[in-house]
């Protein structure tokens, strides 16, 4: 693999609420080269989002704490930089978009001065300048006559519009990293079609590297190499796309991909996931999947798994693999 | 006209029928815009026919704004319809009075999308569950209702010890399973579901999708399937009907729907589902542009201004839908 750009190295972030610590990211590593598409998946709830944001330093402090842990980008450690040095990086080198364009972006300014503040401030350009930068970025991303769409709001562009501006204000600066979280959930299927198809050119256009936040397993399928399924706060497995989907190693990535109705056969029923996601707040001990999981032993109710190879560059957090090893 | 009825569903096979069936909404209007005669119209149902046999389940499928919930409510007279017929058993629903529409609405049940919008947070479970119980007086007793709700719950797979809860104390998919139980609680002939699982997990999805499949076989209840998932459609329908800005635009057998697609829309909707598995190709837009507005739009087909097929005719005629197969029916100029 390349050389890493991002490495998140067993970040735990807990928030500390009224009713008890929230252990929403537990133990995640995570290392992205460059120029790779990394794919972070898990339904609600089990962390994700707060991954990507702990790497701009987004996390809120408090309630949030990063608990333990580092994140290095470009072998520097992110939460030992001077708010100075983080401004350096957030937009310049590392961008990012968002689910809702519609929140992300404000709504009482043209898309115009909005992305023109960004290259603004971040590359020192002047006004004329950034504006025909910004023109630039919208044509690129494939507004149609960016001219006359400059000078309009928010509001008067439609779902994908947006995420497209989204997406030229990531891009504006020439960052080298793009996260990603959730950025085609909101839109209807040919729209993600065209932004997934939009994303993925600009990475290879750009060189760029790419984690992508998403809920949906179609998605990374096709946009990214390698993925990580996350599930109540823990990474449960990372492997080399291909190698997940043909052959995944922990009994929730097997789940899930089982649950998912197919397109090319009509099966009469589905094979879900039994139960629920736990509760968060009042996790169960030992491995967080096993009230769900057909094969839990009692090492399970126990002893939290650890995250190792089950084969080469497969990673898997099941305590199946521990007698496999012995 | 009764006799073309009668032809078409001679032996009234149909449980339920919808002919030309419009939904017009006029925007703008405030005074000043009626007055300067500003007003628009948006078309979010123009015109669909279609219908469901018993023991089916009709998955009605497309994009946001294609009016796709909006034909739900109107089933449901939740909202009335501009012109068209809505025919239940044969029946015209939109001519039943008030009172015979009260007594029928126990035969049509509808599912919303949203578990935490459609159950009330201040009543609990046994008040949610029996109060249709108590509009239509099928139950009496505190102990037949109480009985009949701890069945109910039984049915969806939730256990007896809810019943005394209140909404917040479930997860999704369990307020999911407690709207279907209010819905099955009148004994419905007709269930809709308009994007039932769309807000649910992938594997809570799956959970309550197979809870749809059992209660159909227990009860041989009859479905009209809302959704935007085409794997969702899918899986669950027996026929499904595609909508693009307000019309129907191709309808069969799913298997013929997703194997041998004719209209442009499908084909493209088709192609743009990204599939969980790495060795399918990826997903592409194989249309320009984006979704057409229903505000006033223009002659002809919906899809011209993105359709590669399109020709002038498209921009002149509205296609009807023509049978091009069993049960297989496109509305397109260029088959």
């Amino acid at each position: 693999m390349a050389e890493p750009v991002l490495e998140i190295d067993n970040l735990s972030v807990h928030f500390k609420l009224k009713r008890g610590v929230l252990r929403a990211v537990d133990g995640v590593s995570i290392s992205v080269g460059k120029g790779e598409t990394f794919g972070l998946v898990g339904e609600s709830g089990s962390g994700k989002t707060v991954t990507a944001r702990s790497v701009m330093r987004l996390i809120p402090t408090p309630p949030g704490e990063i608990a333990a842990g580092t994140v290095r980008f470009e072998g520097r450690d992110i939460y030992q930089m001077s708010d100075r040095e983080i401004r350096e990086i957030r937009g310049r080198q590392i961008a990012m978009v968002f689910q809702e364009p519609m929140s992300a972006l404000n709504p009482v300014f043209t898309v115009g001065s909005q992305i023109g503040d960004v290259v603004r401030t971040n590359m020192g350009l002047g006004k004329a300048e950034a504006r025909e930068r910004t023109l630039e970025m919208l044509q690129l991303v494939g507004i149609p006559s960016p001219a006359a769409r400059i000078d309009s709001y928010v509001h008067e562009f439609s779902g994908g519009m947006r995420q497209r501006v989204m997406l030229a204000m990531a891009l504006s600066c020439d960052p080298t990293f793009l996260i990603a979280d959730e950025p085609t959930t909101a839109l209807d299927v040919t729209i993600q079609a065209t932004i997934l198809e939009l994303i993925t050119s600009m990475i290879e256009r750009f060189e760029m590297s790419l984690l992508f936040i998403t809920h949906n397993l179609g998605v990374v399928a096709h946009a990214c190499d390698t993925i990580g399924v996350m599930y109540a706060s823990h990474l449960v497995e990372k492997g080399n796309k291909n190698e997940v989907f043909a052959n995944p190693q922990h009994p929730y990535t097997v789940g899930l991909l089982r649950s998912i109705p197919r397109l090319d056969v009509q099966e009469k029923f589905l094979t879900p996931i039994n139960g629920y996601v736990c509760n968060m707040r009042a996790p169960p001990q030992g491995c967080k999947f096993h009230p769900r999981c057909a094969h839990a032993m009692d090492v399970c109710r126990e002893r939290i798994p650890a995250f190792k190879e089950v084969a080469p560059n497969h990673f898997a957090a099941c305590h199946l693999h521990d007698q496999a090893n012995v | 006209m009764l006799d073309a009825l009668r032809a078409e569903n001679p032996r009234g096979e149909h449980l339920l029928e919808v002919r030309e069936l419009t939904k017009y909404f006029t925007l703008n209007t405030n005074i000043v815009s009626r007055l300067a005669g500003r007003t628009r119209t948006l078309k979010a149902v123009d015109g669909i026919s279609f219908h469901i046999r018993p023991g089916e389940t009709l998955g009605l499928v497309g994009e946001s704004g294609c009016g796709k919930s909006t034909t739900g409510r109107l089933i449901t007279r939740l909202i009335e319809p501009t012109s068209g017929q809505i025919r239940l058993r044969g029946e015209d629903l939109l001519s039943f009075s008030a009172k015979r529409m009260r007594e029928t609405r126990k035969d049509v049940q509808l599912i919303f999308q949203d578990p935490y919008a459609s159950l009330n947070p201040r009543k609990t479970i046994m008040q949610i569950l029996s109060r249709p119980l108590e509009v239509h007086n099928l139950a009496k007793t505190w102990h037949e209702k109480r009985e009949r709700v701890l069945e109910l719950l039984n049915l969806v797979g939730l256990g007896s010890e809810h019943i005394d809860r209140y909404p917040h104390e479930f997860s999704g998919g369990q307020r999911q399973r407690i709207a279907i139980a209010r819905g099955l609680s009148v004994n419905p002939e007709l269930m809709i579901g308009d994007e039932p699982v769309s807000a649910l997990d992938v594997s809570i999805q799956a959970q309550i999708l197979n809870l749809f499949r059992e209660l159909q076989e227990k009860f041989s209840l009859t479905y009209l399937f809302i959704a935007h998932d085409l794997s969702v459609i899918r899986h669950i329908s027996d026929r499904v009907a595609v909508m693009y800005v307000g019309k129907i635009v191709e309808s069969g057998p799913v298997a013929t729907i997703f194997s041998d697609p004719r209209h442009p829309y499908t084909k493209a909707l088709l192609a743009a589902v990204p599939e969980a598995d790495p060795k399918k190709p990826p997903p592409r837009l194989t249309l320009k542009g984006e979704v057409a507005t229903p505000i006033d739009p223009p002659p002809g087909c919906r899809l011209q201004g993105r359709c590669p097929l399109a020709t002038s005719i498209c921009g002149e005629v509205s296609p009807a839908l023509v049978t091009v197969d069993t049960d297989h029916q496109v509305a397109c100029h260029h088959l």
